[in-house]
Parts: C-alpha cells; structure tokens; sequence
C-alpha cells in the first residue's frame, strides 16, 4: 500500500507530492502528478522533517494527574512532533534499566510520537552517585540523554565524572544550570521587576556560573555537554565563547523564552511561573539573536504540565513549569520565521535535525528526501488560531498563552507514513 | 478603584484624599461619640494568614468604628503551603458575602490574586504581602509624617526621609518608598548592601550605605525592623556589628536636627535597630503611629466601601 502526500512544499519551497510506502519516502514529483492507492491532498503548505522535542516532561510514572505518556504524545503530535525526549524526573525517577524500558514501551504503545527516555544522571535526581547510565544505555530505551534536570547536577566532580563516562556510549549529559544556593527559594528573574514585587530573586548569574564551569569541564575531559532551556544573554555569550573554542556543546532555548518576557510576572499570575523564570526583553532578544546565528542550536519545549491545582494559588506555593509542544512551532514561526530570522531550512534544522542528532536518534531529524522516513509535520504558516486550554490534548492547562493568537496551525503530522494529525485533528 | 493592593496605584490626589478624610475622621474620633454609622450593614473579613496582632486590631478597630460586622478569619495554621488554601478561603468567604476582605499574607502578590483570580467579588485590602507591600502602614506613616513636619496638611514636598534596615524584605519600605516619593518627599534608603535588593537603583528614592550620613538632615528617620535569622544567611556578620554600623542609639540620635522625628512601624527589636533611649524619646513617634493607623484604615474602608459616589479617586 502506497500514499501521496499531495502538494505540499519541503521547506516552504517549490510544491511537489511525496510519494510514500512502508513509511518511506520513495519519490518526490511535481505537484499533481504522484500516484498511489490512496492520497492525501493539501494546498501548498509547509512541510518539514517531524519535529523532535529534546526537552519534554510526559510525568508519567506518577504524575498522571497532570499528563501520561499518551496525552503528551498526543499532545507532541498536534504540535508538528514525531519525537520526544522524555525527561527523567519522573515519580519513581527514570534511573534503571527497567525505569526507561517500561517509559520507552508504553511510547510505542500509544503509538502517535516516538518516545525517547532519557535517563537521570545521579540516582533519584540525588546528585549524590551516578544512576547505572551504562545499563540505560544499553536497554531496550538506548538511551543517550542523561539529565537530571528539574535539578542541577551542581557537584562539580560528579558532573565531570558524569561527562566523562557516558563517552563510552556517545552519551551526552543535559544540564539543567541552576546553582543551587544562589537559588534557594527563587521565584523570578532578579532585577528590577523583583524588587518591585517583592519576590526572592533568580540571578542570571546562577545559570551562568554553572555553564562556565561546565564548558570548561567538557573541555577538559573532552566530552560533549548540552544545555537545557537557555534563558539570559550572557549564557548565550559563554556558549559563543565556548563554540569558538572548540569545546562540543550544544543548547537550547524554549519557545516561552523566546517569546516572553518577565513584565508578565506582575500579575502574578502563577501560569508564568517557570524554570528558569522569564528574563528580561534584552535577554529574549539576545536569545533569538542567537538562535538565529547558530549559537543555540536547537528549540526545545520543557514541556512541564501541572494540575489546576498547583496553579490555582498564589504565587509562590505554585509550581514551575509551562506547556509547550502544542504551541512551539508557532511562537518560532511569529518569532523567527515572520521576522525574517530563521528560513524553513533552517526551522527544520534547530527543530527536527540539530535535536535529533544531540539525542543520537538514527531515524528522526531526517532530510525530506527519497529514501528517508516519512515523518513529516505539514504546517499552515498563513493560519491565526487562538489558544483555548480547555481545548488542548494535553491533561494539563497551563499554557501561558491562552487567549492568545498564534500564528500558523499544524494541519497534519505522518510517523513513518502513517498520519497521527490530520486537518489539525488527532488521528 | 475598588481595592487598595500597592501604593504605586494611589495618584496624589488619592493619597490626598485618604490623608484627609483620615484627618476629618480622627478630628471625630476625638469626640465622645466614637461611631459612624457610614458601613452600618457591612461585613468586613480580617483574613490573616500570618500572626499580626497590631494590624489585625488596627483594622478591626477602623471597622468598628464604621459601624461594619466585622468577621476575624485566622488561616494560619491551615495548610497554606499547600496553595489551596487561598483560594478555597475566598470561595467561602464570597459565599458569606463579604463585601471587604483585608489580607495579610505571608505570598508576596496574594492580595492581587485573591483580587483578580475570579475566586471573589469583594473588596481587597492589602494588610501586608510577603516581601511586597503594605499599603496602610504607608499612608499611617505619610499621615503621621504631614501632622509633625507639615501641620496635617498638604502633600510631603521637600520633606526628607531616611528609611533604614532590612530593605530587601520589608514590605513597608516597599510602600513608603512609592507613596511618599508620590506625595513629594525625597526618600533615602539606608542599609548593608546585602539587605537592598537588586535592581533597588530603579527606584524613586537614594541609597546610601553610610547611617552616619544618610541622617545628617533628614526631617524622619524610619527604623526598620531586623531580623536576627539574617544573620545566619550572611546577610550580616553579627548583631553587634549590624547593630554598631545601622542601629540608632542615643549618640547617633543626639546628631539629629532639633525637629526630627523617629518613626518604627513594629515591632521593634530594642538593642538591635533601636536603642531602647531612642524608642522612649521626645522625637519617638511610634506610639502615636499606632493611633494614626486606626483613622488612616477607618478612611481608606469608608472610601472603598462607603457607597456608589465615593471609591478612592471618586470624590473631587
Ligand atoms: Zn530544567
């Protein structure tokens, strides 16, 4: 049984069908003149390699309540995602073998995104001995992302220790770069809008203290290092810096930190509550800055649903965390692609290849091309659509930008040639 | 305006109005017949989620004297850490139909939640947000400020004030430095540079870190109390040093320009910001405060609650 994908354009370029069987892609022709047993017809949209998150929090084991591992993925699949990365700090946490296999199955089970586990890198998020990355790695899962994030793997020897062993299965550690002392507490951004609203400040200093010394320890033992959510100007310049040297590291910034900005915490409002916090607006410019120059290499949600109830309070009883998945491509379509910062090309690459190929996952982040798996996300860069939490796959609904209008709708998204979103509809 | 939440919300005109309207109802309260029968009919919640005794008197003595039902809702205790607290506390006090709730809140920003969550319809008095604010004791002290350095009148223009201590968590100072820049006063923050937060440099106000200096000419210096717990975060070394450098005993008040006043809004640590001498003196204004925070609560309700024509901002 063979498709065409009818008329859609790879990369926002010239309009074409695909033509898939088996899931891959086996011919690329001129609008209008694919043929297959069944088609799927479009009206010259975008399409793009299926977008890989990095940075995703499925809570499931434990936290059902807030998402489980089939409505985040479903929730993955609405956004344009055909892959995810799912962090560690689940109850129990993701440190064994049997942690990321049992993760890993039930993503293949649900069936709408492939999910990738990725493994705490101290046992129990302790920061205390390192979990059995090794059997991580070679389990079922394959996993290749060690993170202990939600906290801070702040121990400066266990942190290069932990570089220096996962080499052995080209392994990468994912920094969550928080130093803890500087933080005890925190509750946003510290500067002047802290001051104003009484809040324990987050300095940028503490983010970028631990990226200083963890580029310089990558350096050192030769190991390469990601960071998570990238938030302030002078860690982009510490990423630059370390880039020029030759030290392999990569990063991301998140779609709520590209967009907003810490204005918002005076209402305080606990739905823009997140770590780390929303920064100023020369911090979200000089993240896009950077996003746009290769710097940070890759877009990632951090994906971080939570009950009503952790929201419904104030301030600081509540907890840290956004949604993310069914709105990121469209805050970089309106913060990068509108304002002439990013081509489709290079969407594809900080949002599908560039994650990918950090997360070592052979078969996603792949060009559009004969011979390639089809996992496509077709998007509709032209179409406005207004967030409605209530409406959204996701079990939780902490999205800060409800109300808001977005621009560009994902109308269909294909897992290896099967269609897991249609006309903007689950499938 | 249907709430009072921060100080940065009062224009000078309202501020105006609440300091004379304070005025008008101390002049009454003078009288034998202390009641007015202005709020007869309504219910005012004190919902203190943190032990404040003073405060909590303060407003149910403003109240009372209005003639309000007055309903003291104690949720400390409670599992406030929990979050759900909150907004389970005003789903019943709505439905008690309260028509004022004056909170004191350990969450900076709870007043403006329980004000804009949708949770409740009354009217929300800030009496103290965490670090944040704490609007009354603000207007308290500008009233207290006009009647000793301005004859009861008018705004505070060209009137100095040295704020000293523990800037960084104080609520009051948050106030003070807003209201009495609005009201015309030049505002001087004095501390250690660890208990002034980050970013205080956008602020309307000075900053020195020299008290010698700092009170040279002020007209008030208001102490601020410090909490002996800061010494264990490094915020400072020691009492005795926080003490000798930031404290006001007598030889530092005998420095004082004849008229200067000293202001605490309390409770006072004495021997630690200051010296019992100082706390005692002619120029200690500190009991009289506690008076002036009764009239200044009584007109801040009558404006916010006192009928159709008369929020703050409403009556010309
Ligand atoms: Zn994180």
């Amino acid at each position: 049984m063979s498709i065409v994908i009818r008329n859609v354009r790879p990369y926002g370029e010239d309009a074409v069908d695909l033509v898939v069987k088996h899931g891959v892609i086996i011919d690329i022709v001129p609008a209008g003149t694919g043929t297959a047993n069944a088609e799927y017809r479009f009206d010259g949209e975008v399409v793009l390699p299926g977008l890989v998150d990095l940075h995703t929090h499925l809570r499931e084991p434990g936290r059902e309540d807030a998402e489980t591992i089939r409505s985040g993925t479903q929730a993955a699949a609405l956004g344009g995602f055909t892959c995810v990365h799912a962090m560690a700090n689940t109850e129990p946490v993701a440190d064994t073998a049997g942690d990321v296999e049992l993760v890993w199955r039930k993503g293949a089970e649900a069936g709408y995104c492939d999910v990738r586990p990725v493994g705490a890198v101290t046992a129990g998020l302790r920061g205390e001995r390192l979990a059995e990355l090794g059997a991580m790695a070679d389990s079922a899962a394959q996993v290749r992302v060690f993170s202990d994030d939600g906290k801070c793997v702040s121990d400066a020897l266990l942190m290069r220790r932990a570089l220096e062993y996962v080499k052995a299965f080209d392994g990468v550690v994912a920094q969550h770069s928080q130093e803890p002392r500087l933080t005890d507490g925190a509750q946003m951004n510290e500067g002047a809008m802290s001051a104003r609203l009484g809040l324990a400040g987050w300095p940028a200093v503490a983010e970028e203290a631990i990226i200083a010394r963890d580029v310089l320890l990558a350096e050192h033992v030769g190991s390469r290092l990601h960071v998570c959510h990238l938030s302030t100007a002078g860690s982009v310049e510490i990423i630059r810096w370390a880039k020029a040297r030759g030290i392999d590291v990569t990063a991301e910034a998140t779609p709520h930190h590209l967009a907003l900005t810490e204005d918002l915490v005076a209402t305080y409002d606990p739905v823009f509550k997140v770590n780390p916090p929303l920064r100023t607006e020369a911090d979200v410019e000089a993240l896009r800055a950077a996003l746009a120059d290769g710097t940070i290499d890759i877009v990632a949600t951090d994906h971080a649903p939570h009950p009503r109830e952790a929201k419904d309070c104030e301030w600081a009883a509540a907890a840290m965390g956004m949604l993310g998945l069914e709105t990121a491509l469209s805050v970089v379509i309106e913060t990068m692609v509108d304002t002439g910062r990013l081509t489709w090309r290079e969407v594809a690459e900080r949002m599908s290849t560039a994650p990918a190929r950090i997360g070592r996952v052979a078969d996603q982040g792949r060009p559009i091309a004969v011979g390639e798996p089809a996992n496509l996300c077709i998007v509709d860069p032209r179409t406005d659509w207004v967030v409605d939490p209530a409406r959204l796959a996701s079990r939780s609904r902490n999205t800060p930008f409800a109300a808001r209008t977005m621009r560009g709708r994902v109308v269909a998204t294909f897992l290896r040639g099967q269609a897991t979103v249609l006309n903007g509809v689950l499938q | 305006m249907r709430h009072l939440l921060s100080t940065a919300d009062l224009t000078r005109d309202d501020a105006l109005l609440i300091l004379d309207t304070a005025a008008e109802l101390a002049r009454i309260s003078d009288r034998p017949m202390k009641k007015l029968p202005t709020l007869r009919g309504r219910t005012v919640v004190n919902l203190f989620f943190e032990d404040s005794t003073r405060t909590r008197i303060s407003f149910e003595a403003a109240a009372k004297r209005l003639s309000a039902d007055v309903i003291n809702f104690s949720a400390k205790g409670s599992s406030v850490s929990k979050g759900e607290s909150l907004k389970d506390t005003a789903l019943t006090l709505q439905a008690m139909g309260a028509d004022a709730v004056v909170i004191r809140h350990g969450a900076s920003g709870a007043p403006h939640r329980l004000a804009n969550a949708g949770w409740i319809e009354s009217t929300v008095i800030n009496a103290g947000d965490g670090t944040h604010e704490h609007p009354t004791q603000a207007l308290l002290d500008a009233f207290t400020l006009r009647r000793h350095l301005r004859d009861g009148e008018g705004d505070l223009t060209g009137v100095r004030v040295t704020i000293v201590g523990d800037v960084l968590h104080s609520r009051v100072a948050r106030s003070n430095v807003l209201l009495l820049h609005t009201l015309g006063a030049d505002v001087t923050l004095c501390a250690p540079p660890t208990l002034l937060p980050v970013g205080v440099d956008t602020w309307p106000c000075t900053v020195s870190y020299d008290l010698d200096a700092a009170i040279a000419d002020a007209d008030a210096v208001m102490m601020l109390r410090v909490q002996l717990e800061r010494m264990n975060a490094a915020y400072f070394p020691s009492a005795a040093e926080y003490s000798r450098r930031y404290g006001l005993d007598a030889q530092r008040m005998a420095t004082l320009a004849p008229h200067t006043i000293v202001m605490h809004p309390g409770p006072m640590n004495r021997g630690m910001e200051i010296a019992a001498d100082v706390a005692d003196s002619e120029r200690s204004v500190i009991v009289e405060q506690v008076s002036n925070g009764v009239s200044v609560r009584m007109a801040v309700m009558y404006l916010l609650l006192g009928g159709a024509e008369s929020g703050i901002g409403g009556i010309a």
